[in-house]
């Protein structure tokens, strides 16, 4: 009997204490029936680049809302690549200017969410890029 | 190269991948526990069980890290597979114990593995066995199993590890109900976590008492109600019996490691100079073969059996003409005597 789960990695990188949204997401993403892996706050770029190895996810997700996202997304995006999961998505979500959302993009970031964001479209969006590429499921 | 070879030579995203195709049962999945079966029988498998909260993931954080720098000697490769329960209602799960072992990140011989219960009731997932399998064959020396914490006796883990903790903590109210619900019966060590909080002696105590009441049925207890036909003859007949000590830890100050570290030591030569860690994994093996086999058979039998014979049986049971005990002499008689596909 074969199942397939999405696996999703939610992670609050640096030293940003607002957890609402990434609390708030990953219960949303487990009530569409995917595994969250919530690893909490004051996670490094490498901290978050060996729990995705370890735990073999298909998205990660990191919400920011200290500004400090322009230094801490190309790092995480670099350790992915290193070892391997240049596959893996990665979404943002939190509080990005308007400006940096297309240079996040460029650099590899599957899309980015900001304050209001409906969940169910977050949902769509990571069924999407995940079971897209695949032949499809539940 | 293989992708178990892959396993077997320390790359840590193709073990990542083989886990992940284990717990999904998919061929590839079967195919990589094949090919790692004849390297595993050497961890030390510690299950760690006790009621939601009482502290198990700190724990396996603080233990794991003894481990990796020992007061003396070399440092030991740790695992952990942390399960934490699927949603009964959409099959998600939101796996959080990551959260307590932050002091195990950066450190290559740590891998630490969250998997969902998905659907099973036995505080592990019902491929929690074969992701140990793979990771004992990666080899790690000490592998940590979190089970669920349902609070009630987890028999999955304790016919799974070598050596089963049972986790308590002060202030959960009924947990002496709890623990007299069977829970004993599992522990190899008892440990009263959270001793900075008050009403920890009076655990301790109750703990202890109950011990003492539980000793003189130890032995029928001890092996988890398996059948121990494969073991025969290596469990030596005078063997002294095991008292599962109680141990005191603060996992929040990193107090009692030491302790406990001493009584799993203790539990493993004991296991050792007993036999019964060679009775221990003759069970878990044959407990799984006899679960394949019984998967297999049903398989095998349902394939030969006509779709419209079994519902008629089923239908004679359904309308109380057939008792079930007869229906079953029916449907072994409708298979052909001799099965011709099966391996001789
Ligand atoms: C609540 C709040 C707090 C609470 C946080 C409580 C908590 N535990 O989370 C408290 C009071 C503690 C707090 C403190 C501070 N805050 Co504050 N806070 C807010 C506030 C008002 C709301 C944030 C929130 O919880 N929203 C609700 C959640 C559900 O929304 P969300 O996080 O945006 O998430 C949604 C999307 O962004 C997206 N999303 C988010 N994460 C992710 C992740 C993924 C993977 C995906 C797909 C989507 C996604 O989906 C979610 C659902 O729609 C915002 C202002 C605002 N309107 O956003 C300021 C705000 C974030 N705070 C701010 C500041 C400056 C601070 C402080 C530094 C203030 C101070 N000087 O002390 C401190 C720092 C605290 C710290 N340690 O980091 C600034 C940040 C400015 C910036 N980045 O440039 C803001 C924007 C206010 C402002 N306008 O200045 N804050
Ligand atoms: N006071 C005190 N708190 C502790 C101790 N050990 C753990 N805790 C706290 O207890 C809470 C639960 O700890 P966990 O390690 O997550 O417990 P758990 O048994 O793994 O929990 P589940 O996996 O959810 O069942 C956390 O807030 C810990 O910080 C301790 O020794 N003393
Ligand atoms: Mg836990």
């Amino acid at each position: 009997m074969t199942e397939r789960r999405i696996r999703v990695l939610i992670a609050k990188p640096g030293l940003d204490g607002h957890d609402r949204g990434a609390k708030v997401v990953a219960r949303a993403l487990r009530d569409a029936g995917m595994e969250v892996i919530y690893t909490g706050l004051r996670q490094t770029p490498e901290m978050i680049a060996e729990a995705a190895l370890q735990e073999d996810v298909d998205v990660v997700g990191l919400s920011i809302l200290s500004g400090a996202h322009m230094a801490l997304v190309p790092r995480v995006l670099e350790l992915l690549k290193q070892n391997g999961q240049e596959h893996v998505r990665v979404f943002v979500g939190g509080i990005i200017p308007d400006e940096d959302v297309p240079r996040l993009l460029e650099m590899g970031v599957y899309a980015v969410y900001g304050p209001g964001t409906l969940t169910d479209d977050i949902v769509g969006d990571i069924r999407k890029a995940v079971l897209g590429a695949e032949t499809a499921g539940a | 190269m293989s992708i178990a070879e892959d396993v077997l030579a320390g790359r840590r995203y193709a073990l990542s991948r083989v886990l992940t195709w284990i717990e999904n049962d998919t061929a590839e999945g079967q195919e990589a526990l094949r090919a790692l079966f004849p390297h595993t029988g050497r961890a030390h498998l510690i299950g760690v069980t006790g009621a939601p909260g009482t502290g198990k993931s700190s724990l396996v954080n603080r233990m794991a890290y003894y481990y990796r720098h020992p007061p003396e000697g070399e440092p030991r490769r740790v695992a952990v597979v942390a399960v934490d329960p699927s949603s009964p209602f959409t099959g998600g799960a939101i796996l959080g114990d990551r959260i307590r072992m932050r002091d195990l990140a950066g450190d290559s011989g740590v891998f630490i593995r969250s998997m969902a219960s998905r659907g099973a009731l036995g505080g592990l997932a019902r491929t929690t066995a074969g992701v140990v399998q793979a990771l004992d064959a990666a080899g790690f020396d000490l592998i940590f199993i979190e089970t669920v914490g349902a609070g009630q006796a987890e028999v999955d883990i304790a016919r799974l590890a070598h050596t089963t903790l049972v986790v308590e903590a002060p202030g959960l109210g009924d947990d002496v109900q709890a623990i007299k619900a069977g829970i004993l019966e599992i522990a190899d060590i008892l440990v009263v976590n959270k001793a900075d909080r008050p009403g920890a002696m009076a655990t301790l105590r109750a703990l202890t008492e109950m011990l003492k009441l539980a000793h003189p049925s130890q032995e029928t207890i001890m092996h988890h109600g398996q059948r121990m036909t494969a073991a025969a003859g290596v469990r030596k007949a005078d063997a002294p019996l095991w008292v599962p000590p109680v141990v005191k830890t603060v996992a929040l100050n990193n107090e009692g490691m030491d302790d406990l570290a001493a009584a799993i030591a203790r539990h493993r030569a004991h296991l050792e100079a007993t036999g019964e860690w060679q009775v221990r994994d003759r069970v878990r093996l044959q407990t799984e073969l006899e679960n394949m086999l019984q998967e297999a058979l049903m398989q095998h039998w349902r394939s030969r059996v006509p779709e419209g014979t079994y519902r008629r049986i089923l239908e004679a049971v359904f309308t109380r003409r057939l008792a079930p005990a007869d229906a079953v002499a029916q449907l072994l008689a409708a298979d052909a005597p001799r099965p011709k596909n099966l391996p001789t």
